[in-house]
């Protein structure tokens, strides 16, 4: 057992509201230690502090670890490095944009206004769009309308 | 570090969040678009989890769990400001006050978020990514309503003359203001009071909507040291009811 069997082992858990990304890929996951006695610590950051999945998330871990047989698992959440939308992995956009949710745009340093308003249409790549709200069915997602294709589309907005 | 001044100072942080946090969740159902209904009802979402993790941060230094300190004391013993614990009341006062709230929390919390005490700064960090959104939502309102029809404007110009005086409730200092400077864990009222006036000054500029000179308002005082309005402890009994029935629950 080591760490990168551990990770594709946590390839398995996925973010409760969407699916098809797997808490590696967004990046909630920061760093799995083993210790000694072969006890498991998989350190974790929350993505919005509000987010009410972030208790499925630790409890998911726990028990995929388990079923692989690792008895003694703990999950440390912290916010030492916080999470922000640039620590979603290539492959985690990519089945973002597959599950119809339009990927993060990544952002240098500061983000600004216009990247919370920008988004890239997942159904035809057009970037004609327009923010209809910042706030969509759950706190990670906001609501854009396309001019190209004349669909609203939800996009998961950067932090 | 003065832990007393540290503890004062994040009890005014986390109370504001989870009282201005319950006001708006008391949209939830009743806004006037759906879209609206949602933006509320998730800042309100925002503000219970930013107000989770300042009571952790209690906590930590030894206070009550956080279920225990939201849901077991009583108004005099919360350090909200008045601002955020007045009913909700018609959309265009509610619309003014999540307005005049975000844009000095947003400040607040980037200020805080190079705080000499780490933890502090940590949960800081976090959440002024968060209050961003916020923010360009209460914007883009302010802006589309306060230059559209007559009746609009004017229910937005007697909100914003309503508020005001509370708002500047938001920037009471304490006993503790001096030393919470001098110890760098945070800059103080008076230069976020003074970051907020341009940023709200910038965006109302561009709206029909006429800006008082705050200089001759008188704040509303007393939130921070628990003076409050009629409107808090009923706020507080409904809030805590399922809570006070079975304290020990587990969920």
């Amino acid at each position: 057992m080591d760490k990168a069997t551990i990770l594709t082992w946590l390839e398995a858990v996925k973010d409760p509201e969407i699916p098809v990304l797997s808490l590696v890929d967004l990046g909630v996951i920061r760093d799995v230690v083993i210790d000694e006695s072969g006890r498991v610590t998989v350190k974790m950051t929350p993505t919005f502090s509000g987010c009410p999945a972030m208790d499925y998330m630790q409890r998911d871990v726990v028990q995929t670890l388990q079923a692989h047989g690792i008895a003694e698992v703990t999950t440390e959440m912290s916010f030492e490095e916080p999470w922000d939308t640039n620590m979603v992995s290539d492959k985690g956009r990519e089945a973002l944009k597959n599950f119809g949710l339009a990927p993060p745009p990544t952002y240098q340093g500061i983000l600004d206004l216009d990247i919370l308003e920008y988004a890239q249409c997942p159904h035809c790549n057009s970037h004609n769009t327009e923010l209809r709200t910042p706030f969509g069915a759950t706190l990670c997602r906001s609501m854009h309308y396309c001019n190209d294709c004349r669909q609203l589309f939800e996009q998961f907005k950067p932090v | 570090m003065n832990t007393d001044a540290l503890k004062d100072l994040l009890y005014r942080l986390a109370d504001d969040q989870l009282i201005l946090g319950h006001r708006n969740s008391e949209w939830n159902g009743l806004g006037p678009i759906l879209e609206e209904d949602i933006a509320f009802s998730s800042m309100a979402q925002d503000k219970l989890g930013h107000s989770l993790q300042l009571y952790t941060l209690l906590h930590q230094l030894g206070e009550a769990e956080p279920d225990t300190v939201a849901f077991t004391r009583n108004a005099p013993q919360f350090h909200c400001a008045q601002l955020v614990e007045l009913p909700i009341g018609e959309y265009d006062f509610s619309l003014i006050r999540h307005f005049l709230y975000d844009h000095a929390e947003i400040l607040r919390f980037e200020a805080l978020s190079h705080s000499s005490y780490e933890p502090l700064a940590q949960v800081a960090r976090k959440l002024k990514g968060e209050l961003k959104y916020h923010t360009l939502h209460a914007n883009t309102w302010i802006k589309q309503l306060g230059s559209s029809t007559e009746e609009a404007i004017e229910r937005l110009q007697n909100s914003l003359n309503y508020t005001l005086p509370y708002a500047l409730g938001l920037f009471e200092k304490t006993a503790a203001e001096a030393e919470i400077i001098s110890e760098g864990i945070f800059v103080g009222e008076d230069e976020i009071k003074a970051h907020w006036q341009e940023n709200i000054t910038k965006v109302l500029s561009q709206t029909a909507l006429d800006i008082p000179d705050l200089a001759t308002l008188t704040p509303v005082y007393g939130g921070r040291v628990g003076q409050h309005t009629e409107y808090l402890q009923p706020l507080l009994d409904e809030m805590a009811e399922v809570f006070r029935v079975d304290p020990t629950a587990e969920w």
